[in-house]
């Protein structure tokens, strides 16, 4: 008998592991023309998990505090062997994650896997979208630069214009008035406690889901196959489907290490609150589209201020979004084309705006 | 019970209150408010009688309360002219030119008077005003020399820190040349009227005026303003070291002093001129057309062999740390983190400015300590470049191999899908 199999029947005495596996050997994927946007949801697992890693040694040497978590960037990137290599593949894993969270979430939009019975499914996925959003936010100020340090205020500044409880919030995330030491100290536990252990356990919420109501069918293909079972293709999850998303993992590891040797993520300038902000400043990619929705809103529209106007069609537009199953239909064959429409639209927007806002000076 | 009856109807009760009021607005509005009836016809008049009632009033004095009345006599409140303008009303009339530094000084030399407007306004223009060559030559006879309001203009005069002076720093310059630089008004001086043309090419005017740095010279910097010259300098050639104090230092320790001094010459301005003093560059220790020395000293001896020394040891220095810098922007720029080897590059090139200045001192003992200091931080710079090139190729070699076996392991596994598959 092979070691493998000593340790498998070794647990199989104890823990009964055959029969918790069972599933998993039984678990099949559906197999069409689409079927590679299956992949997605893996890759973006795959990165969270290279962020976990990355994110663990970064912290043996990263120090928050305003007078020392640019100087302890700096040191992982110039001194720490192999720091560059970590630090720049944890911020390009972190970009390259909210976009396959990005292209995963408008993949279930338009194959319409939101549909009953995965309504949680995608609730749990959308909400860890917005946490992952939140990982870029709060991980972003992490080494203390210039662009940063005026990016969180700019940010920070956004979120006080909630009506009544945005100043409030403000003040919480912010550790006072200003952006302050106080506020890197804050963002920090948020980018290494909080929100890990939020995304960890809707995660996992995310995964059983998937696993116990198995992939969705876009709907026209489920009528097909429930009206003809014998054309239902499938694939068997382990080992099939398991070793093709393990190849797309590595094509993803490439990706990641052309990025990290060839384009090291650049440290920037410490930040200096004292400095006027510099010209054109912008956020990140993926917050570009609301910046620049807010700037292109008049100052007043009609008696409401712009800002807050902005700020709370930007929530309602975010809470519909979450709710978005509960306008879908219960019958494939009769699925709502207008949030297709709508999800074409809100993408053509998202798109639109980050290019506008990219080249706008 | 009758007497205290109010016997006055409603009506007349509040015409008599309106009218109360009517006068005590009145006389809140006229108070402290002197009437200045010479305005009512000037302000119509043609120059150069004419002032308009929007010119004086951009006046600083009379913006402080002072009227027509204060320079020029006459009593103001009255409407009637032959009144108003009479020499019993001690109505002088156009002030003399040569009146004009008496007049404005007989305020203006009262610290008394001044502290109550502005305490910090100096009061020694009059007793100044005669050690000038303007002041001289007025009291010689010669009226065409500038006089206070000359400068200053005449009721639209603004404090010298509005932009729209004609003694602001900024336009100094210009106020001087409306004079200096006329070759017909100022015939018969036997002064040049180039000034104002070279001073708009050099190097002060350009900091005053394009980076707007208003301690950067103009005319009056050098020149004085109401005396000869500037507080503590003796001779206008010797006014730079107020600025370039150490320049002046290292001039100070140089064999260039004494045989100036020896031969008349003005010091700093023998190499870098005057008026239209331009940025001083390395080239002027050449032996190329901005070349200075070789005006005086021949080619190959003692002085030259030192100048070629100077010259080369800048060269040197400037050459390490442009070598550094482009290395150290094509590792910037491939990603690589130098940002300490940049900050070592601000001193190689402070080490070079400090050199620049020592040059005065034309010592090549003390330049080369700068140069020395200087060199050592470049070449450091440069081997932090050089090696962060280094490590960008050993990445990418790295990332090469790394490459393969990713490719590798994907072909295994596709090889191996295949198998199970089939």
């Amino acid at each position: 008998m092979s070691p493998l199999r000593n340790v498998r029947s070794w647990l199989d005495e104890r823990f009964g592991w055959d029969e918790l596996a069972a599933p998993l050997r039984k678990k099949t994927v559906p197999l069409h023309r689409l079927s590679y946007w299956y992949f997605l949801g893996g890759i973006t697992l795959f990165l969270f998990g290279i962020q976990v890693a990355t994110g663990i040694l970064l912290l043996l040497y990263y120090r928050p505090g305003a007078s020392e978590a640019f100087e302890s960037v700096q040191y992982i990137m110039t001194q720490v062997q192999f720091g560059w290599l970590i630090r720049s593949i944890h911020s390009w894993s972190a970009n390259l994650m909210i976009f396959t969270a990005f292209a995963h979430m408008f993949s279930v939009l338009f194959l319409k896997a939101y549909r009953k019975p995965r309504e949680l499914t995608w609730v749990s996925g959308v909400i860890l979208l917005f946490l992952v959003m939140g990982f870029g936010f709060s991980g972003y100020l992490l080494p203390w630069n210039t662009l940063a340090f005026f990016a969180t205020k700019v940010g920070t500044e956004i979120t006080g214009q909630v009506p009544l409880v945005g100043k409030p919030m403000m003040i919480l995330l912010r550790g006072g008035e200003e952006v302050t030491g106080a506020t890197l100290t804050r963002f920090f536990g948020f980018h290494v406690a909080v929100l890990p252990l939020l995304a960890t356990v809707l995660i996992l919420l995310h995964v059983l889901l998937v696993q116990r109501l198995g992939m969705s069918v876009p709907p026209k293909l489920e009528v097909q196959w429930t009206a003809n079972p014998s054309a239902k293709r499938e694939m068997k999850f382990f080992p099939n489907f398991m070793l093709r998303e393990m190849m797309a993992w590595y094509a993803a590891l490439g990706v990641l290490g052309v990025l990290a040797a060839v384009f090291p993520w650049n440290l920037g300038v410490k930040a200096d609150p004292f400095v006027a902000a510099p010209a054109g400043i912008k956020p990140e990619w993926y917050f570009l589209f609301m910046f620049q929705t807010l700037k292109l809103i008049p100052s007043k529209v009609w008696f409401i201020d712009g800002d807050v106007l902005g700020v709370l069609v930007f929530g309602l537009v975010g809470l519909l979004w979450i709710l978005l199953p509960f306008f879908e239909s219960d019958q494939p064959s009769h699925t709502k084309r207008w949030i297709t429409g709508f999800a074409a639209f809100a993408l053509a927007y998202m798109a639109g705006m980050s290019v506008y806002g990219y080249l706008a000076k | 019970m009758a007497i205290l009856r109010n016997k006055l109807r409603p009506f007349s009760a509040g015409c008599y209150f309106g009218l109360t009021g009517f006068v005590v607005l009145a006389a809140c509005l006229s108070y402290g408010q002197t009437k200045n009836t010479c305005l009512d016809c000037h302000s119509a008049l043609p120059d150069p009688l004419g002032v308009s009632q929007e010119k004086f009033s951009q006046d600083i004095h009379s913006q402080k309360g002072l009227t027509c009345a204060s320079c020029h006599g006459g009593d103001p409140t009255s409407d009637d002219p032959d009144k108003a303008m009479s020499r019993k009303a001690g109505w002088k009339g156009k002030i003399d030119h040569k009146q004009v530094p008496q007049l404005c000084g007989k305020c203006h030399s009262d610290p008394a008077y001044i502290r109550q407007f502005n305490p910090s306004l100096r009061t020694d223009q009059l007793s100044q005003y005669p050690t000038s060559v303007h002041g001289k030559r007025l009291a010689a006879g010669d009226t065409k020399v500038a006089v206070c309001t000359d400068c200053h203009s005449v009721h639209d005069i603004r404090a010298p820190s509005d932009p729209r002076s004609t003694v602001n720093p900024v336009n100094v310059a210009d106020t001087c040349a409306r004079c200096h630089a006329d070759a017909v008004y100022m015939k018969g001086y036997s002064i040049p009227t180039d000034q104002f043309a070279k001073y708009s090419t050099s190097v002060h005017h350009q900091a005053l005026t394009v980076r707007g740095d208003l301690s950067a010279p103009t005319c009056t910097t050098c020149h004085g303003n109401h005396g000869a010259a500037p507080p503590g300098v003796d001779k206008v050639q010797n006014v730079c070291s107020n600025c370039h104090t150490f320049q002046d230092q290292m001039y100070e320790k140089s064999s260039h002093k004494k045989a100036f001094e020896a031969a008349s010459l003005p010091g700093c301005v023998v190499c870098h001129s005057n008026h239209g003093i331009g940025h001083p560059t390395d080239a002027k220790l050449g032996t190329g057309p901005d070349g200075v020395c070789m005006r005086c000293h021949a080619p190959g001896d003692k002085c030259d062999q030192a100048r070629a020394s100077l010259e080369s040891s800048l060269g040197q220095l400037d050459g390490a740390i442009k070598s550094a810098d482009q290395v150290l922007g094509v590792a910037e720029s491939s990603g690589m983190e130098v940002s300490e080897a940049r900050l070592g590059q601000d001193q190689a090139r402070d080490s070079l400015t400090k050199a620049r200045v020592t040059i005065h001192s034309f010592r090549k003992d003390l330049v080369d300590q700068d140069i020395q200091a200087g060199l050592k931080i470049a070449n450091k710079d440069l081997q932090a470049g050089d090696e962060a090139m280094i490590e960008r190729n050993h990445r990418r070699i790295g990332l090469g191999i790394s490459l393969i076996a990713v490719g590798i392991v994907m072909a295994g596994l596709r090889l191996y899908v295949k198998k199970i598959e089939s």
